[in-house]
């Protein structure tokens, strides 16, 4: 074209056709859409080609539905698009439309998935595997054209695939598949892999013997899981009762159980090693009585001290030298028992290193645990679809019993309510006034709790200062338990303190009420456990100079994890039965009183730090902790159902869920971590008991080992080599972590890039589905006007022509 | 754990276990739920495959769905011929998608064809209109109930065709991190 084009469309005056006046019809856009205009002229002549018979009735329904802008879709009388016969021939064909009760949509689908995977040998990548149901044109192969292929071939080429699968694939496969069960049990039948065609591979003899191989063990290992798993499923006889609280309470509380069941197997897993490595050998190999054991009284159970304090629970009871040794060389305070084929056990090297190889242990699994679970919460580019999500996702189908399917009716009904309200009062800005306000009054409540935070923690220190003054001796039991008393009480209390305050202020939302409650009540008790801390290694250390300072500490940690117990106890005594029972008294409209998760949960962490804190000093306290939180287990369940009711306000809970683990993470395990670590390397051991003795640091014993290997010989050489460059020096640290916040950098522009690229998708289909719309409605006219023509045509010859040649006037 | 039941035969067992997410014990468990809802009309027997049918009214008595209200949907949904009448492979079907080990395509596939009242392959203001009904037990005006089904349509069509297919449904499954537990039955 020699001169630009002129973006006027000139809308010719055809008062034959009314509905076109509005803009102009194919044919005048020839000038703008050149390409557009030859497509629907080519669908024109092959649909003249083709010759379809429009049905009269159709015509009726689709003249009905012919007013209205092209942008709308054409509405019937019921809602739904109402389009010719032709129209909804070719929608049926669409792409997207085959999908739903389909089988050969389904089958073609994973006939390319397992082509993939085949292709790659190994499973699927999540973010590949099914996002969208639909059959995308590109992985069609030319073989699987769907207009051409029946069903039962497709279906034969899928079970041909899925022959070419280890068993464990295909089984994971056949799971996934959205078919009927019987369908399923067909394509598994079929897709076994015969038993001749397997001899007739000479060739590859080798190859076959090795996948055979690899595929029994995979079925063996794979038997072996399920055992286990009805084993586990076995043992841990809560199925049921979970399934109660899950019907009666929803989800949400249930997340406080399910956590608890966490809290179990972390501890059985930091317990196991313990046991193995260093409990039951020294149990085995008991050290020399050193005077008489006291009697047991009543009081060992709550202060941990008394006739408790030689056994294996505790640090000094575990001799510094090598158990087993062959008569040699001569045992300091251990009898020469010469055993046939007995290993020597270096005790002091055992303890430290199982205990950090425990503690290794639970890191990983706990950092593990974490990510999965905040990639199951977090989406990048994810925006807030909450209506949606409500809609959709917010009713619990555990929920068993009626009156609690009808508080998740009103809770539903309330949610949505709130969100009306909420879009509604977006529209609306606030006032400055009332904005300074809300701050002044929240300031004002942050600095209140944050004040009782500091008085708490001079209490406890000024409280551990006088006990340490007043010297308190071992013979005096009952005055031990005074410390850990006010520590309760304290935790008790102020929790309580912080949700009168809170009343003061109003949040917007009820779960950023929930968040800062619980930060409130994690920055009490990390402060409280700090100092206490600090009262252990820093102060008591000093003060017990020749008694066995571990052991101090180790029974100062069993009694408040006991008195933590009985106080959890009374809380649940106090705070939901007597409550209940006052509100019953009343009958206020308020009822039962709710499950308190946060606080519960709280508590939970705050258990599990004790534990950790004091792993090393007295090994059985996992053991401890076990039994706690199965006791606490029940008491809690038997006090849900009796006294509580479900919370009001709806709760996330798989967000939850990561929130609590990712407390329990960082500042719960952090901190006993960084507290061992400061035991291990800068504390000296006493000097009287205990596996490190005779050592100026417990990390000594590993020194004192590498030495002895290096006199060793030239053998194992590389291990001191290892130590002396790795572990000592501090280079190889600095390039670690050099090197880790390289890759969290290029992680993080990597999300903000595919963060663009999702927007940028998401205009591009808002755009492709105006231009379906578009192309539909543009379909349905063209249909239309066929129609009418053809009708014009049969109706009468007689037909004056002016009327027919004002049809095509509009060219 | 011997072969001490006389319901399956062991190829039986197997291909149940290998099609589903249940073991062996977690199956026969189920049977004898399925068996309790019509003791006389559910044989205890099944080496010979028979075609038994258990009536609608029946499964959505279960105390798992008697208060669901969806429950109709989902006897319909996994069903064989749409009406709710459940064999055993349905049965079986239909709560191992339920069960925890489901993986979020499946579920999110199924829930779709829950929440598609009129079974046309998209969730449409219609469908819409009827979940909002049934999750509030009808407690909301016509007009909020036509204001939510709006806002839901503007969050979650992303190809703006006024109702949601299966790709848009799924897109925003992705975005709810609640919708495996929630959409969850135990049995």
């Amino acid at each position: 074209m020699s001169r630009s084009l002129a973006f006027v469309l000139n809308v010719p005056e055809t008062p034959q056709d009314p509905e076109d006046s509005q803009e102009p019809s194919p044919y005048d856009e020839s000038e703008v859409h050149d390409s557009f205009h030859q497509l629907i002229q080519e669908q024109s002549r092959w649909v003249a080609e083709e010759g379809l018979e429009l049905q009269h009735r159709a015509l009726g329904a689709g003249a009905l539905g012919a007013s209205g802008s092209d942008r709308q879709a054409l509405l019937g009388p019921e809602g739904a698009p109402v389009y010719s016969t032709a129209t909804l021939r070719i929608l049926a064909s669409m792409p997207s439309r085959t999908i739903g009760r389909s089988r050969g949509a389904i089958i073609s689908q994973y006939y390319s998935r397992t082509v993939r995977l085949r292709r790659r040998a190994g499973r699927p990548q999540l973010r590949d595997v099914g996002r969208s149901a639909r059959p995308s044109l590109r992985l069609y192969d030319l073989e699987l054209d769907p207009a051409v292929l029946e069903e039962d071939e497709k279906q034969g080429l899928l079970v041909k695939e899925l022959q070419g699968l280890t068993v464990a694939q295909r089984d994971h496969m056949l799971r996934g598949m959205p078919l009927s069960l019987a369908e399923k049990r067909c394509l598994r039948v079929e897709s076994r892999p015969p038993r001749g065609k397997r001899r007739a591979r000479g060739r590859h003899g080798l190859l076959s013997c090795c996948s055979r191989l690899r595929d029994s063990c995979i079925l063996a290992s794979h038997n072996l899981g399920l055992v286990l798993l009805s084993g586990l499923q076995a043992l841990m006889p809560w199925h049921y009762a979970l399934k109660r609280i899950g019907g009666q309470f929803g989800s949400s509380v249930l997340s406080y159980f399910l956590f608890l069941k966490t809290l179990l197997a972390f501890n059985t897993l930091l317990l196991l090693p313990l046991l193995a490595f260093i409990v039951a050998v020294q149990a085995a190999f008991p050290p020399a009585p050193s005077g008489s054991a006291p009697a047991f009284r009543g009081l060992e159970l709550l202060t941990g001290g008394g006739c408790f304090t030689h056994t294996v629970m505790y640090y000094g009871y575990y001799s510094n030298a090598t158990l087993n040794q062959p008569c040699a060389s001569p045992l300091d305070g251990g009898q020469c028992t010469p055993e046939a084929g007995g290993l020597p056990y270096n005790m002091p090297l055992a303890y430290l290193f199982t205990v950090g190889v425990a503690f290794f242990i639970t890191c990983i699994t706990l950092v593990y645990s974490m990510s999965r679970s905040f990639g199951e919460s977090y989406r990048v580019g994810s925006t807030s679809g909450v209506h949606a999500i409500t809609v959709f996702c917010s009713w619990d189908y555990k929920v068993t019993q009626k009156w609690a399917s009808r508080l998740q009716h009103d809770n539903i009904r309330t949610q949505l309510k709130e969100l009306l309200a909420e879009g509604q009062l977006r529209q609306r800005p606030r006032r400055a006034c009332g904005r300074l306000q809300q701050g002044a009054v929240l300031g004002l409540v942050w600095l209140l709790c944050l004040g009782t935070t500091l008085v708490c923690a001079l209490a406890v220190y000024t409280f551990s200062e006088l006990v340490i003054q007043s010297r308190v001796s071992a013979e005096r039991d009952g005055a031990l338990l005074a410390l850990p008393l006010v520590v309760c009480l304290l935790n008790l209390g102020a929790p309580y303190l912080f949700r009168v305050l809170a009343v003061l202020e109003r949040h917007d939302s009820p779960v950023l009420e929930v968040y800062v409650a619980i930060c409130r009540n994690l920055i009490l008790k990390v402060v409280i456990l700090g100092i206490l801390c600090y009262h252990w290694l820093g102060r008591r250390v000093g003060t017990l100079k020749d008694q066995c300072w571990e052991d101090f500490v180790g029974q100062e940690l069993y009694r408040l994890m006991v008195m933590d117990f009985i106080f959890t106890l009374l809380d649940t005594l106090l705070g939901e039965l007597v409550w209940r029972l006052i509100s019953e008294k009343r009958s206020q409209r308020k009822g039962k009183p709710e499950f308190d998760i946060a606080g519960n949960v709280l508590e939970l962490i705050y258990g599990q730090t004790l534990t950790w804190l004091g792993v090393l000093f007295s090994p059985l306290l996992p053991a401890m902790q076990i039994i706690k939180l199965l006791f606490l287990f029940y008491v809690k369940k038997t006090s849900l159902m009796a006294n509580c009711q479900a919370p009001r306000r709806p709760w996330k809970a798989s967000h939850m869920s990561t929130v609590f683990i990712s407390l329990l993470c960082f500042p719960s395990f952090l901190g006993a971590a960084v507290f061992l670590c400061y035991a291990i390397w800068q504390v000296k051991p006493s000097s009287i008991c205990g596996p490190f003795r005779t050592l100026d640091t417990m990390y000594e014993a590993g020194k004192v080992w590498v030495r002895h290997l290096e006199k060793a010989g030239p053998g194992v050489s590389w291990l001191p080599w290892i130590h002396r460059y790795l572990v000592e020096s501090a280079f190889p640290i600095y390039l670690a972590s050099a090197l880790l916040l390289a890759v969290i950098y290029l992680n993080i522009q990597v999300v903000k890039g595919q963060r663009k690229v999702i927007c940028l998708l998401k205009e591009q289909l808002s755009n492709e589905g105006e231009d379906k719309i578009f192309l539909i409605n543009k379909l349905q006219r063209i249909y239309e006007r066929k129609e009418r023509s053809r009708v014009g045509r049969t109706e009468e010859a007689v037909m004056p022509p002016a009327v027919f040649t004002d049809d095509w006037d509009a060219q | 754990m011997g072969n001490k039941q006389t319901v399956f035969t062991h190829e039986q067992l197997e291909a149940y276990q290998d099609c589903t997410f249940f073991t062996r014990k977690e199956i026969m468990r189920l049977f004898y739920r399925y068996q309790d809802l019509a003791p006389q009309l559910v044989p205890l027997d099944y080496t010979s495959y028979p075609d038994v049918k258990v009536p609608y009214e029946l499964i959505g008595s279960m105390p798992e769905l008697k208060d669901n209200p969806f429950r109709q949907r989902i006897a319909q949904v996994f069903s064989e011929d749409g009406d709710g009448h459940m064999t055993l492979d349905n049965f079986l079907d239909m709560f191992s998608v339920m069960s925890e080990m489901a993986p979020r395509d499946l579920k999110a596939y199924y829930a779709f064809k829950i929440y598609d009242f009129n079974n046309d392959d998209y969730i449409c203001v219609w469908d819409l209109e009827q979940t909002v009904t049934k999750l509030t037990r009808g407690e909301l005006s016509a007009e909020e109930v036509s204001l939510v089904c709006e806002k839901v349509l503007d969050e979650a069509d992303g190809d703006h065709d006024g109702r949601l297919s299966l790709e848009d449904f799924q897109n925003m499954i992705l975005r709810a991190p609640d919708f495996l537990s929630t959409f969850h039955i135990r049995i």
